[in-house]
């Protein structure tokens, strides 16, 4: 049995589709904006209605309780939200490795989110999702605001964390050279249609 | 001593000082003359029916019409609460939240307050039931107005917030939680402002009524304070109910933030 399976799964503006992606791989998507990549990751995690059926091993979303999808099926918005004052606040947990790994270092735990960059937001996005270990990530354009050298931080940790967790990881992003170094298969919308990238 | 009639030419007199304040507003440009002698006149028709119906209501003492009286009065609070929103639930949950949350609090207190507390014989008695319910929908509906208002601009606003933290795995109930307390804080600070400045910035209208009714004053603060508790409680009781109705509301059985159950603001 493969690990994440879409069986016809309708999403707004978009045929109904049927995709397998295995434990460990990551696919990443492409497409013109407003062609419905956001709307498919939301729908994924069960964040708006839609029709079809996924499933991440023996858990079909139908089945399982919503929390419990969204803890399997961690959604890194393009754009990320916080509802408390610091950091902390927003943690499960400290995990300093995790934080090291980004470039960040041990006092940033205790900064106020208000503070914050759009870039630094983004990578303590991706630590708060990671902290809740889930088995699909969803990735919204999470290079988008960053450096050179917070690209391939970030690009490094989800591939380790992959490995690691044999998760799976949708990752949507604009940017080709980048879905050439980190997708194992790189998937496109085309007028509606999930196809396979072409490299010219 | 005894009361005082106001004559028509007594109320017309107060009635000009309004027309010279609406002139007052034409000459500053404050744009507000239309809508104040709208509002004015509005009161002047609806008082004067009320004060007939409830004279002939009075003389019959007929339950069916004091009930139907009642279920008029509560429906025209929840169209008022209705209003005061900038974004509504659609459907009959715009009007059905208020309506009901009013109902079981406003109604329940009413109905307790006239059995176990004045113990009036029948607990219809116009004269106490119909006063007393009015003034407790009157003062609960706006408590209930600005928590809900309260609730679905905030989340219209923060939809980002609650959504990251959905998608973190908290249930609904952990996303909403903060908005919700805000709001029911938001919509019990005006009663309780009023219970604290009561009797030292403003007697509250009741007892002004009262007294100048002819009433000792200490009757008419006793009736005051009961009036004022019990509003209160009828504020907080609808207010938690709307509150937790409306939260309730804005997820579907799957635990998504549907903001599409709210109607856009008219402007």
């Amino acid at each position: 049995m493969s690990y994440f399976q879409l069986t016809q799964f309708k999403s707004r503006g978009l045929e109904p589709i049927d995709l397998t992606i295995e434990a460990g791989e990551c696919v990443t998507l492409s497409g013109p904006s407003g062609c419905g990549k956001s709307l498919l990751l939301r729908a994924i995690a069960d964040l708006d209605p839609h029709e079809g059926e996924a499933s991440i091993g023996p858990n079909k979303q139908s089945l399982t309780a919503a929390p419990e999808w969204r803890r399997q099926a961690g959604l890194l918005s393009a754009e990320s939200h916080w509802w408390a004052d610091r950091v902390v606040d927003h943690m499960p947990e400290v995990n300093q490795e995790l934080l090291t790994a980004l470039g960040f270092i041990e006092a940033t735990i205790q900064w106020e989110i208000s503070r914050l960059s759009s870039g630094e937001r983004q990578r303590l996005a991706l630590v708060r999702l990671l902290l809740g270990k889930p088995k699909l990530l969803l990735l919204d354009e999470p290079t988008a605001n960053l450096d050179q050298m917070s690209v391939g931080r970030v690009e490094a940790l989800i591939v380790d964390y992959l490995k690691e967790n044999h998760a799976a990881a949708l990752w949507v992003s604009h940017d080709p050279q980048q879905r050439r170094r980190i997708g194992d298969r790189c998937l496109r919308i085309e007028s509606g249609l999930l196809v396979t990238e072409s490299w010219n | 001593m005894e009361l005082i009639s106001l004559s028509p030419w007594d109320l017309s007199i107060a009635a000009l000082l309004v027309i010279a304040l609406a002139a007052i507003s034409w000459r500053m440009h404050l744009g507000i003359e239309r809508r104040l002698l709208i509002a004015a006149s509005r009161s002047v028709i609806q008082l004067t029916l009320i004060g007939l119906v409830l004279k002939s209501l009075f003389a019959q003492s007929n339950p069916l019409l004091i009930g139907a009286l009642a279920i008029f009065m509560l429906s025209v609070a929840g169209y008022e609460v209705m209003a005061r929103q900038e974004r509504r639930f659609s459907g009959i949950w715009g009007i059905g939240i208020g309506t009901f949350s009013m109902f079981i609090s406003s109604f329940s207190i009413t109905l307790l307050a006239l059995n176990v507390v004045v113990n009036v014989e029948p607990w219809y008695t116009p004269q106490y039931l119909i006063p007393l319910l009015g003034m407790m929908l009157g003062n609960t509906m706006s408590g209930m107005a600005i928590a809900l208002d309260n609730l679905t601009q905030a989340a219209w606003q923060q939809r980002g917030a609650i959504e990251a933290r959905l998608m973190l795995g908290h249930t609904w109930n952990q996303a909403i939680g903060e908005l919700r307390r805000r709001a029911l804080r938001a919509g019990l600070i005006p009663i309780i402002n009023a219970m604290a400045a009561a009797g030292v910035v403003s007697l509250p209208g009741m007892m002004t009524g009262q007294i100048l009714a002819g009433s000792p004053p200490l009757e008419a603060a006793k009736y005051q304070l009961m009036i004022l508790l019990l509003i209160t409680v009828g504020t907080g009781l609808g207010a938690i109910a709307a509150v937790s109705l409306g939260s309730h509301r804005l997820f579907d059985h799957r635990q998504r933030l549907r903001l599409d159950r709210l109607r856009q603001p008219a402007r």
